[in-house]
């Protein structure tokens, strides 16, 4: 009588670790609001952010000129594309400069009986990266038009080749804090609804292994992970021409042990709650000073020195920094050793730490 | 403990804070038979039944299910979980999943067990086979739930409130799945406080108060306790000598109940009832209304405690 009737072998169910993580994979895909947090929603940040940061090498100063000298001065401007200059009131120019609507203001005088050249006032906030540069930029093309010579000849060279601009730096930020966030909601907000709406009761008089349904979990968020991230890397590729420089192999090797630190660390944050207020309040505490912290959209080396080793060690930081690595500078797993061991460490911990303090009613 | 015994409980108790929850019980469920817990809500069922399940840990005493204790290492604990079909009082199942895909995962997690088209046909849910467990009526829920109990092929059901919040039909839809586990030679231990169901699908009955048995027996036993033929329930247009009535020949018991009512119990003595009504006729009360009925195990409780075992 044990023996499997062919018509029935369908039906029949398998390993309860192959049914536990086939049931929630369908639980996922019918949740129309998980699919749009982690396929739609990292496409659309990077489109968004791909958008406003687009070809920063080539910008364009936005300048409004003042005073008697200002139709001369733009008329000099006007035939240089790097300068969009707009004739104002002092009063508009001010108003401007404080929106953020111009990089600068220029008050500009022609000689007179005051004063035997042309006097150029400029208005702007010097920690302003656009504001410094559109000083020095305005004030070289003006010397020059007013016949100063330079004494050495100079040459540029744009680095506007794939690897080096910004989108190239904002794009790991976005894999990495995507990882993070997927990792945490995915694992971590659907352990803590089960646990809430009582289902892992139901689980717990069954003879099921207990680690067979954490690990269901963890398995379905590898799968999706792999939709997740080639989503984001061929938009990336498609949209921006981000390119991996280095191994897929590598990128591949980085990529599943940062979404296994973050399975880990999504069980510890689920492992006792069964409010949804308190999970995500614990989950928006963990991830928020990574968001900050880790160099997700600029690079944490403007932060002061001494914190270094503490940013390092983030989960966050050792993902991004080894994604950077190999993506940008085609580096192999060999140089991203320590990353790697970091976010070991921290899934491998906070896993052990969470199976020790696990609530299962 | 013997053989026959499916479920043996012995001086249980346990404690949420200051609440005594279940107060030095003792229970024996024989293999084969169906027990029922029958008590009103907070007597202590479902946290009894959660002991015996291995959900819960008792501070004091011993359980022994199908010969073995609980809390003796993983492994022996998870064989006899895939003795014991357990049906938790509104269980939940995720919503998201179609009554087969349910059915499927928790088979997977017993060694052996039915089939899963053979669960669904047991339940009769065949026309909702594909249906979202979120898209079920509350019978067709607690159908599928003790589907789930029924998963592994277990020895011992466990069903905690099986038919609570269901009409009659879908009730006696439940009976039928439990009285075939029972045809099977299963053992079934059942809360409930619906003195209905215990009378139906139990061989004994535990009635529960506080944490405690306070009587055991079959139903008929039980019934038997309150020594009467009938039970009459009345009301009148006015104060009443209760001292004589109790007197009267052929009523065994007199009390007044809540908001006017006079509870009577008659003997075997056919005309009881129509000397209660000449004393009524003397004492110049006429009845406002007068229901009469046969003893069921709600009086067993009441005649035991002075509550009723529903108060909504």
């Amino acid at each position: 009588m044990k023996t499997d009737r062919p018509e029935r072998a369908e039906a029949r169910p398998r390993h309860p670790l192959v049914e536990l993580t086939r049931a929630r994979l369908i639980e996922f895909i019918r949740e129309p609001s998980a699919i749009f947090w982690v396929f739609v929603f990292p496409v659309l940040l990077t489109i968004g952010l791909g958008i406003a940061f687009r070809d920063e090498a080539g910008e364009v100063h936005r300048l409004a000129l003042v005073g008697e000298g200002a139709a001369s001065v733009a008329s000099t401007l006007s035939t240089d594309p790097r300068f969009a200059a707009t004739e104002a009131s002092a009063q508009a120019a001010h108003d401007a400069l404080r929106a953020g609507r111009i990089d600068l203001a220029l008050s500009a005088s022609p000689p007179g009986a005051g004063s035997p050249g042309w006097s150029l006032h400029y208005r702007y906030d010097p920690s302003n990266p656009r504001g410094r540069a559109a000083r020095r930029a305005v004030d070289d093309t003006l010397q020059r038009a007013l016949g100063r010579t330079d004494v050495a000849s100079t040459d540029d060279v744009a680095i506007a080749e794939p690897g080096s601009r910004y989108i190239d730096f904002l794009v790991p930020g976005l894999l990495g804090v995507n990882l993070m966030g997927t990792g945490l909601w995915g694992i971590g907000y659907a352990i803590v609804q089960s646990r809430r709406k009582r289902l892992m009761r139901r689980f717990a008089v069954t003879p099921m292994r207990r680690s067979h349904f954490l690990l269901s979990y963890i398995i379905a968020r590898f799968v999706f992970m792999v939709f997740e991230v080639v989503a984001l890397l061929v938009f990336a590729g498609w949209a921006f021409d981000v390119t991996t420089h280095g191994s897929l192999g590598a990128l591949a090797a980085v990529v599943v042990v940062g979404t296994a630190s973050f399975a880990g660390l999504s069980v510890l944050v689920a492992s006792r709650t069964s409010n949804a207020e308190t999970a995500s309040g614990l989950m928006n505490l963990v991830m928020l000073p990574m968001w900050v912290a880790s160099g997700v959209f600029f690079s944490y080396e403007r932060f002061p020195e001494a914190l270094h080793p503490v940013v390092q060690a983030l989960p966050l930081t050792a993902l991004i920094d080894a994604l950077r690595a190999v993506m940008n500078q085609g580096q192999g797993l060999g140089a991203v050793v320590a990353q790697l061991g970091v976010m070991a460490l921290w899934g491998g911990l906070s896993f052990a730490v969470a199976l020790k303090i696990f609530r299962w009613q | 403990m013997s053989a026959e015994l499916a479920i043996a409980c012995r001086g249980l108790r346990r404690r949420f804070g200051a609440l005594v929850a279940v107060d030095g019980l003792e229970l024996e469920v024989v293999r084969g038979e169906c027990f029922a817990l029958l008590g009103p809500n907070g007597a202590g069922k479902t946290t009894t039944v959660e002991m015996i399940e291995g959900l819960s840990a008792p501070d004091e005493g011993a359980i022994e299910v199908l010969g073995q204790r609980w809390g003796e290492g993983a492994a022996s604990d998870r064989r006899l979980r895939a003795r014991i079909g357990a049906q938790l009082q509104e269980t939940q199942l995720d919503e998201r999943l179609t009554v087969a895909e349910t059915l499927r995962l928790f088979a997977s997690f017993f060694p052996s067990g039915r089939s899963v088209d053979g669960l669904i046909a047991l339940v009769e849910l065949e026309s909702k086979r594909a249906a979202r467990v979120g898209h079920l009526s509350g019978g067709q829920r607690q159908r599928l739930a003790l589907a789930c109990a029924l998963a592994g092929d277990p020895s011992v059901l466990c069903l905690d409130e099986p038919t609570t919040g269901l009409d009659p039909q879908a009730r006696r839809r439940v009976w039928d799945v439990i009285q075939g586990f029972r045809a099977e030679g299963g053992t079934v231990l059942l809360t409930t406080h619906y003195m209905g169901e215990a009378e139906v699908l139990a061989d004994r009955v535990g009635i529960m108060d506080r944490g405690r048995i306070i009587a055991l027996g079959t139903p008929a036993e039980l019934i038997e306790r309150v020594g009467a033929e009938q039970l009459v329930v009345f009301s009148v247009d006015g104060p009443l000598d209760g001292e004589r009535v109790a007197a009267l020949p052929g009523i065994l018991r007199y009390r007044e109940g809540a908001g006017g009512s006079h509870h009577v119990a008659l003997g075997r003595d056919p005309e009881a009832l129509a000397v209660l009504m000449k004393e009524l006729a003397r004492q110049d009360r006429s009845l406002r209304q007068l229901t009469t009925h046969e003893p069921t195990l709600e009086d067993v409780f009441v005649e035991l405690t002075g509550r009723a075992l529903r108060e909504d």
